[in-house]
């Protein structure tokens, strides 16, 4: 089979001379053009490196300090040298894939291991920071302070001035420290300091909710409490009614006299088994993969999902490839006038934008108002999208509906690239219409179009935007524990999971995203086999 | 006349049937962005009677900003088009060209990585760019250029191996004398293969346009602010607040945001089926 790129006469490059007394002109002429580009690319790139190794250095995030520092320095390498030529073209293609798709693939895989989520946030630092801060309470006697309330962008920070006249300057996450060089005012008190404005009366009025809720820790240690304001023009200290004991790694209620240990799921929890919120991230093993599998009130619901996302992928690709074929095979050849216009206007769903194709659907399959109901049958009431079944037949009509014409496209292409000759000598060999059809005409068309059949596969088994926008996976299951209804696919429960509802499990999300990406990946690997070897017999 | 029917006849039965099914749901949307009563009930007439407002409407409300989403869709959709077509062309250029250790490591690696899509992976992009957010904010949440950059981190995956197949099709012969004639495998690159390989390039693009014009989910994640926002989020988000009653004004943003679309693919209409077969032929 023959590729169907339009190819031009191959010409001569321009300014082609005898190799002999060319050479040297040319090459020095594209030499000094290619390095001057070169150069300043590379400077410019590098620029950029610096301003971001100094950010992050400002930051203290080390570990992506190293990874841009080990990026810039390969960069320079590639293309400050001669060598390294398919280097050169690959560089910035692998620098993006590395940052966005697979480190994410690999934090996704070790997320999977965590309990991630709401109530586990973040490290135990933080944690221990946030229950202490949670139960502060005004310190009894404590001196009032003069402060003001100042501002870098949208951040807001708290200038405190000392009886010493030192002043400090804090904002949330980040403990007091000197200023040097503050703006006073006439009573002494520190009003701006480099890098951070005041507030005018207005701006504090108005951010008044913001204000009263800014807390700056003291010290780096959440034991030191924080300094708070209530009008944006004092500050006063405050103190947790429990205490963090580093040595032992347990909290105490300084009140109620109990003792709080770290528990292996990642809280602070006391013998009477009452829990400190917030949690931190612990790793569980393979905790999330076992309770998919194996805890009945989660393991009902996904294998739900997951029957029907192989049978919504499966039917997606088999019927529009079967109306797809049909219409290539009906509407194929030269002597059907206007086959052109046939294939312009069944192209169109394929060129309509499909998330726009799911909302114009979802609206003409609407129950009371919808086009479908009222105007083609005649004022009935069909739940298209609210009955379960109805639902899922409505979503699996309306995916053919948008794929259709991509698989009339490429089963028409294939069609026309099968080279006359071969079905004319079967023809001559005695073969009748439908031999043809059936031993050489659709042989070769598989062939051509297996690698796209499971592409369809594995991109409908992930078809989010069809289900989101017509059904937004619905209607939702009432019995089952976590947020599912009828027509989820496993990619739309990973999205609830993650981003839907009160309790959102990024651990179990992630765990989900990796069990997709198996089932996709095997079924791919094995289609591809079968689809060489298949081609290799014929 | 029977025989007619029995040979040809039949044929354009089907067809019609085909391009029936096809165009009915287009010409609703037609018919309800110009019908005045503007609800979804009121649009089941179709052509019943014709008006503008709609049209004026979409680009008047303060609340759905219809005309920066649509230049934020265009803007947004053709640079990564550019851009994703621009690095899978190289890579594939490289893979098709040289022959470099770690080579099969690669693309087998790219076939693989290709199957986990970013869509899986939104959580780690959330928190990758809650991370940008205090270090670089120009790629952080709530920029389109960080939107644009995550896009073009799936670019290799996708566009590497459909690339070099393409590349494979120019005759090798055709590099080699333009180096002999003293070209650096840059100018063989950018003057030779890649004009010849041009066609096949913009229905990639297109693709790839499309691609992004679709995305819901890495949009919605990474743009809030409703003036940043793209045609999916913002319409997803318009009319799931009403149904029944900004039909009209919908039905008139649905047009619009297509309009471009079709009109390209009308255009590159001989290179798509082309390019679709191409892609497949080349393993």
């Amino acid at each position: 089979m023959t590729h169907t790129l339009p190819t031009r006469p191959p010409h001569a490059p321009p300014g082609r001379r005898p190799p002999a007394e060319g050479r040297p002109a040319s090459a020095r002429r594209r030499g000094l053009g290619g390095l001057a580009a070169r150069i300043v690319l590379l400077a410019v790139v590098d620029a950029l490196a610096v301003y971001g190794l100094l950010a992050l250095a400002a930051d203290r995030s080390w570990w992506m300090f190293g990874a841009l520092l080990v990026g810039t320095v390969a960069v320079n390498i590639v293309y400050a040298t001669k060598r390294h030529v398919p280097a050169k073209y690959l560089a910035p293609g692998i620098a993006l894939l590395l940052v966005y798709q697979v480190y994410v693939v690999l934090y996704t895989g070790v997320a999977a291991l965590t309990n991630y989520g709401d109530g586990h946030n973040s490290d135990k630092p933080d944690a221990v920071a946030a229950i202490l801060a949670h139960s502060e309470t005004r310190v009894p006697d404590s001196p009032v302070r003069p402060a003001s309330v100042v501002a870098r962008g949208d951040r807001l920070g708290l200038l405190v001035t000392g009886p010493d006249r030192s002043v400090r300057l804090g904002w949330p996450g980040h403990p007091l420290e000197p200023v040097e060089q503050p703006v006073r005012d006439p009573a002494g008190r520190a009003v701006a300091a480099p890098g951070w404005r005041p507030l005018t009366y207005s701006q504090i009025a108005g951010r008044q909710q913001e204000i009263s809720a800014l807390r700056v820790p003291v010290t780096g240690d959440p034991n030191s409490g924080s300094l708070r304001t209530a009008d944006g023009i004092s500050a006063a200290a405050y103190r947790s009614t429990l205490a963090y004991d580093r040595a032992a790694d347990t909290i105490t209620d300084r009140v109620r006299g109990v003792v709080y240990r770290p528990t292996s799921d990642g809280v602070f929890a006391a013998p009477d088994g009452s829990r400190l919120s917030p949690g931190w991230k612990v790793f569980v093993g393979a905790d999330n993969f076992r309770r998919i599998l194996t805890e009945e009130d989660i393991r009902g619901p996904f294998l739900g999902v997951l029957v029907w996302t192989f049978f919504f992928a499966g039917v997606s690709v088999a019927l529009p490839f079967g109306i797809g074929l049909l219409l290539a095979t009906v509407l194929n050849g030269k002597r059907l006038r206007g086959h052109r216009i046939y294939r312009s206007l069944i192209m169109l769903p394929y060129a309509f934008p499909a998330f726009l194709a799911a909302l114009v659907w979802q609206g003409m399959l609407n129950t009371d108002y919808g086009y479908v109901n009222v105007s083609l049958l005649d004022g009935a009431h069909i739940p298209w999208l609210t009955d379960p079944w109805l639902a899922r037949l409505s979503v699996l009509a309306v995916n053919v509906w948008i794929s259709f014409p991509y698989m009339f496209l490429i089963c028409t292409g294939a069609l026309q690239a099968i080279p006359a000759e071969v079905t004319e000598a079967a023809r001559i060999d005695g073969a009748g219409r439908w031999q043809v059809l059936r031993h050489i005409r659709l042989p070769l068309l598989l062939t051509a179009v297996t690698p796209m059949l499971i592409a369809t596969f594995a991109f409908n088994f992930n078809n989010f935007n069809v289900i989101y926008m017509l059904t937004g996976g619905g209607p939702k299951d009432p019995d089952a524990p976590i947020e599912v209804g009828s027509t989820d696919l496993l990619i739309s429960l990973v999205y609830k999971l993650a981003f839907g509802g009160s309790n959102r499990q990024y651990g179990m999300a992630c765990a989900v995203s990796i069990l997709i990406f198996v089932v996709v990946a095997a079924i791919s690997v094995i289609g591809l086999r079968r689809s060489r070897a298949f081609e290799e017999q014929t | 006349m029977i025989r007619w029917f029995v040979r040809i006849g039949w044929r354009h039965l089907i067809g019609v049937l085909a391009v029936l099914v096809a165009v009915f749901p287009l010409v609703f949307v037609l018919s309800a962005s110009l019908n005045p009563s503007g609800t979804l009930t009121g649009s089941n007439e179709l052509f019943a009677d014709a008006t503008g407002t709609h049209y004026r409407e979409l680009f008047d409300d303060p609340l759905h900003p219809f005309g920066k989403w649509f230049v934020n869709s265009m803007v947004v959709g053709l640079a990564t088009a550019i851009g994703s077509v621009f690095l899978g062309a190289c890579a594939g250029y490289a893979f098709s060209r040289f022959r470099f250790r770690g080579r099969k490591a690669g693309l087998t690696t790219l076939l693989l990585v290709q199957m986990f899509p970013q869509l899986l992976a939104y959580v780690a992009l959330f928190l990758l760019l809650s991370t940008f957010d205090d270090v670089f904010p120009a790629i952080g949440l709530g920029s389109r250029l960080g939107l644009v950059m995550i896009y073009l981190g799936g670019a290799l995956g996708v566009n590497t191996y459909l690339m070099k197949g393409f590349f494979d099709t120019v005759p090798r012969d055709l590099d080699e004398a333009a180096r002999i004639d003293g070209a650096s495998h840059a100018q063989v690159f950018f003057r030779i293969v890649l004009p010849l390989v041009a066609p096949v390039l913009a229905v990639v693009a297109l693709l790839s346009f499309v691609a992004t014009l679709n995305d819901f989910v890495i949009a919605s994640l990474v743009l809030n602010d409703p003036d940043k926002q793209t045609l999916a989020v913002g319409l997803y988000h318009f009319i799931s607040y009403g149904v029944g009653r900004n039909w009209g004004v919908f039905a008139a943003g649905v047009l619009i945001a297509a309009v471009p679309v079709l009109v390209l693919f009308q255009f590159l209409q001989r290179f798509i089926v082309g390019g679709l077969t191409a892609g497949a032929v080349k393993s």
